[in-house]
């Protein structure tokens, strides 16, 4: 009982309070629509651009995976598939007869693409096509050869012959030959990038700064193509001239060309890392009688590391997926060695160079899309790598958190 | 024997074309604690910076005058800066440790003044630290980042850091301002320790702190230097109405 007055009074004081008009009705939540569609508006594009990462991801990964599958029912679906396209190709490249004797030729060889994608390659030579025909019989007849599980086979050996009677898909020489071209490209643009956002951080008057910050970060705009087809008419000349070395086109001459592409990234992160750093690390190191150049290798440097980390990432991740400048300028051969000399052909290239002339669903065709899944993984792995690095141990010491 | 470390002639300091220090004289005697009091903006900081020429690093500052250090003026044109700031060093308001490890951080100084030995090193270090009175709290973790000190912790390693390098003169512009009590009571401890063997220059907002640390007081007003005397006697009895005003919180 003694409950009931206190709570009148209080209600009393409400309703009184309402029936006058209230300035700020805090009591009642508002729908705000703008608010409301706005928001849902940016969460859906947020979404939309993860999903579509994925399902590329998927999809690239999907059309890879049939290499590694050597279960009868994938295998049948694919040599289906395979028999469909190669009787279109036939029926718009030759003439009837021709066609006939394919057919013939397909009734034998059960599981054969590689020669379905011989005759890709060599369009309406009806003699040549007749050669390629008879060679699959002896192939199918020598082995009963199952094309996956040779494919597979073969990934990791050196010789990437994917055209021919016995293709060979040995993918190691083509990464070793992207690792190889990533390492001459980064040796030759880390320091320069470095070394010249150090300069306009620290050292340029504010009136270069403005005049060679933009310079540099226009580079980064220029068409990759531009970079290559330089590279490949004047830049390899150049240095052949000087370094007198064999081939002409290399992955050294591809590793610099790179490097121009990647120095304008590296540049522009590793300047805003520099820039970053606080005023208080220079003040500090000038007052107890650092000299300038003291003061940007030990102070400012070492305190933008983790950018600087994250910019050199970066400049891995453009060399790394880099096409046209490899397509040119590296020379294409699928060679494995250490000398920076010979020429090369990158993963991104291997696809560039031959997505023309593989045949849907063959097994070129998966192992292309299985380099484009490495491609996919590498850089992955570099991310995480500097998510990890950084966030972690770098940030660690340098805050000390 | 009182004797003058640096000392002032006519000196007049512009920020572009507007002028910020106005004739300013002052001699400042070795192994004291000299403090500037003023209202913000009076260009009390500036002059402290003046000292070590480290408002070289802003454009547009034009100095005209003597600042003499030891008979030579500071602002003649072959004076080598770098070694200058070596002999006058500074100690800031915000403490600004580097990202390193405390270790690296006070022996930075020595290191790059070229001393490679280890043990020599290890030395200076310790030296300094106990100098600065932070020793015991960091010896253990001497590899620790310095970010993760305390800004008590933080000012007094600067303060290592500044001595390590073994300076004449040590410029303090307001090392306390932004500390707890606590870690005040330390440094201004620390400050009257160090008057033995340096000659001591600190800028200052807290007048309390002036009048227990120092032994002179400069009142900068508006550019110009109002008054300066005894400690003592600026804080008991000023000559001048305006430095009276101020001490007794009247205005600023």
């Amino acid at each position: 009982m003694t409950k009931e007055p206190s709570k009148a009074p209080t209600s009393g004081k409400l309703t009184a309070a309402s029936s006058e008009p209230v300035r700020f009705d805090i009591t009642r939540k508002k729908f705000r629509i703008a608010d409301y569609v706005a928001e849902k508006i940016i969460k859906g594009v947020a979404f939309l651009s993860i999903t579509i990462i994925v399902l590329i991801f998927f999809f690239v990964f999907r059309e890879a995976f049939p290499i590694f599958s050597i279960s009868k029912e994938i295998k049948k679906s694919t040599t289906e598939n395979v028999v469909q396209d190669v009787q279109e190709t036939y029926g718009e490249v030759t003439d009837q007869p021709a066609k006939e004797e394919n057919q013939e030729t397909y009734g034998a060889v059960t599981d054969s693409s590689q020669v379905q994608e011989q005759y890709g390659v060599q369009t309406n030579d009806t003699a040549s096509i007749e050669d390629a025909s008879d060679k699959a019989y002896t192939v199918s007849a020598g082995s009963g050869f199952d094309d996956n599980q040779s494919a597979i086979k073969t990934l990791l050996t050196k010789d990437w012959v994917p055209v021919s009677d016995k293709p060979r898909y040995g993918i190691l020489a083509l990464i070793v030959g992207t690792f190889k071209i990533t390492l001459i490209s980064l040796l030759f643009a880390a320091p320069i990038a470095i070394l010249a956002a150090l300069y306009t951080a620290v050292f340029a008057n504010r009136k270069m700064k403005e005049i060679i910050k933009p310079t540099i970060e226009l580079l980064a705009g220029f068409p990759s193509v531009v970079i290559g087809f330089f590279a490949l008419m004047v830049m390899a000349t150049f240095l052949q001239e000087i370094f007198h070395y064999e081939t002409r086109l290399n992955s050294f001459v591809g590793g610099i060309a790179m490097g121009i592409a990647a120095i304008p990234i590296i540049f522009t992160i590793t300047e805003d890392a520099l820039t970053a750093v606080p005023k208080s690390f220079y003040e500090a190191s000038l007052a107890i009688g650092a000299s300038k150049w003291q003061t940007a290798f030990f102070v400012i440097l070492p305190a933008a590391t983790p950018g600087i980390f994250a910019a050199i990432l970066l400049g891995i991740g453009r060399v790394f997926g880099e096409t046209m400048i490899a397509l040119m300028a590296t020379g294409n051969a699928a060679q494995m060695d250490l000398n920076p000399f010979t020429s090369v052909r990158t993963l991104a290239a291997t696809i560039g160079a031959e997505m023309a002339e593989v045949v849907f669903g063959d097994t070129h065709y998966n192992v292309l899309f299985l380099i484009g899944s490495l491609l996919f993984i590498f850089t992955f792995i570099i991310n995480a790598i500097a998510e990890f690095y950084v966030k972690g141990k770098l940030m660690k010491r340098i805050q000390g958190k | 024997m009182i004797v003058d470390k640096i000392n002032t002639e006519d000196m007049f300091l512009y920020y572009s074309s507007k002028m910020a220090l106005n004739n300013i004289s002052i001699k400042i005697p070795e192994k004291k604690v000299t403090a500037f009091i003023g209202p913000s903006g009076c260009g009390k900081s500036t002059f402290l910076r003046s000292l070590n020429r480290m408002n070289d690093l802003i454009d547009g500052v034009k100095i005209e005058g003597k600042v003499i250090i030891d008979n030579i003026n500071i602002y003649d044109k072959n004076i080598d800066v770098v070694t200058l700031r070596k002999k006058v060093g500074m100690v800031f308001q915000k403490s600004n440790p580097f990202a390193k490890s405390i270790y690296e951080n006070v022996a930075y100084g020595p290191k790059i003044n070229g001393i490679k030995d280890k043990s020599q090193l290890d030395e200076i270090v310790e030296m300094a630290l106990k100098n600065a009175a932070i020793w015991d709290e960091v010896k253990d973790r001497l590899g620790d980042s310095a970010l993760g000190l305390s800004g008590g912790q933080q000012q007094r390693l600067c303060i290592a850091r500044t001595l390590a390098v073994n300076p004449e003169i040590v410029l303090m512009d307001e090392p306390a301002s932004a500390l707890d009590p606590l870690s005040t009571a330390k440094i201004e401890e620390l400050i009257v320790q160090l008057k033995e063997n340096y000659t001591i220059v600190i800028v200052t907002h807290n007048m309390q702190q002036a009048a227990r640390i120092s032994d002179n007081t400069a009142f900068f007003y508006l550019g110009e230097l109002i008054e300066y005397d005894r400690t003592k006697k600026i804080f008991t009895n000023p000559d001048k109405k305006q430095t009276e005003d101020y001490i007794t919180g009247r205005f600023g």
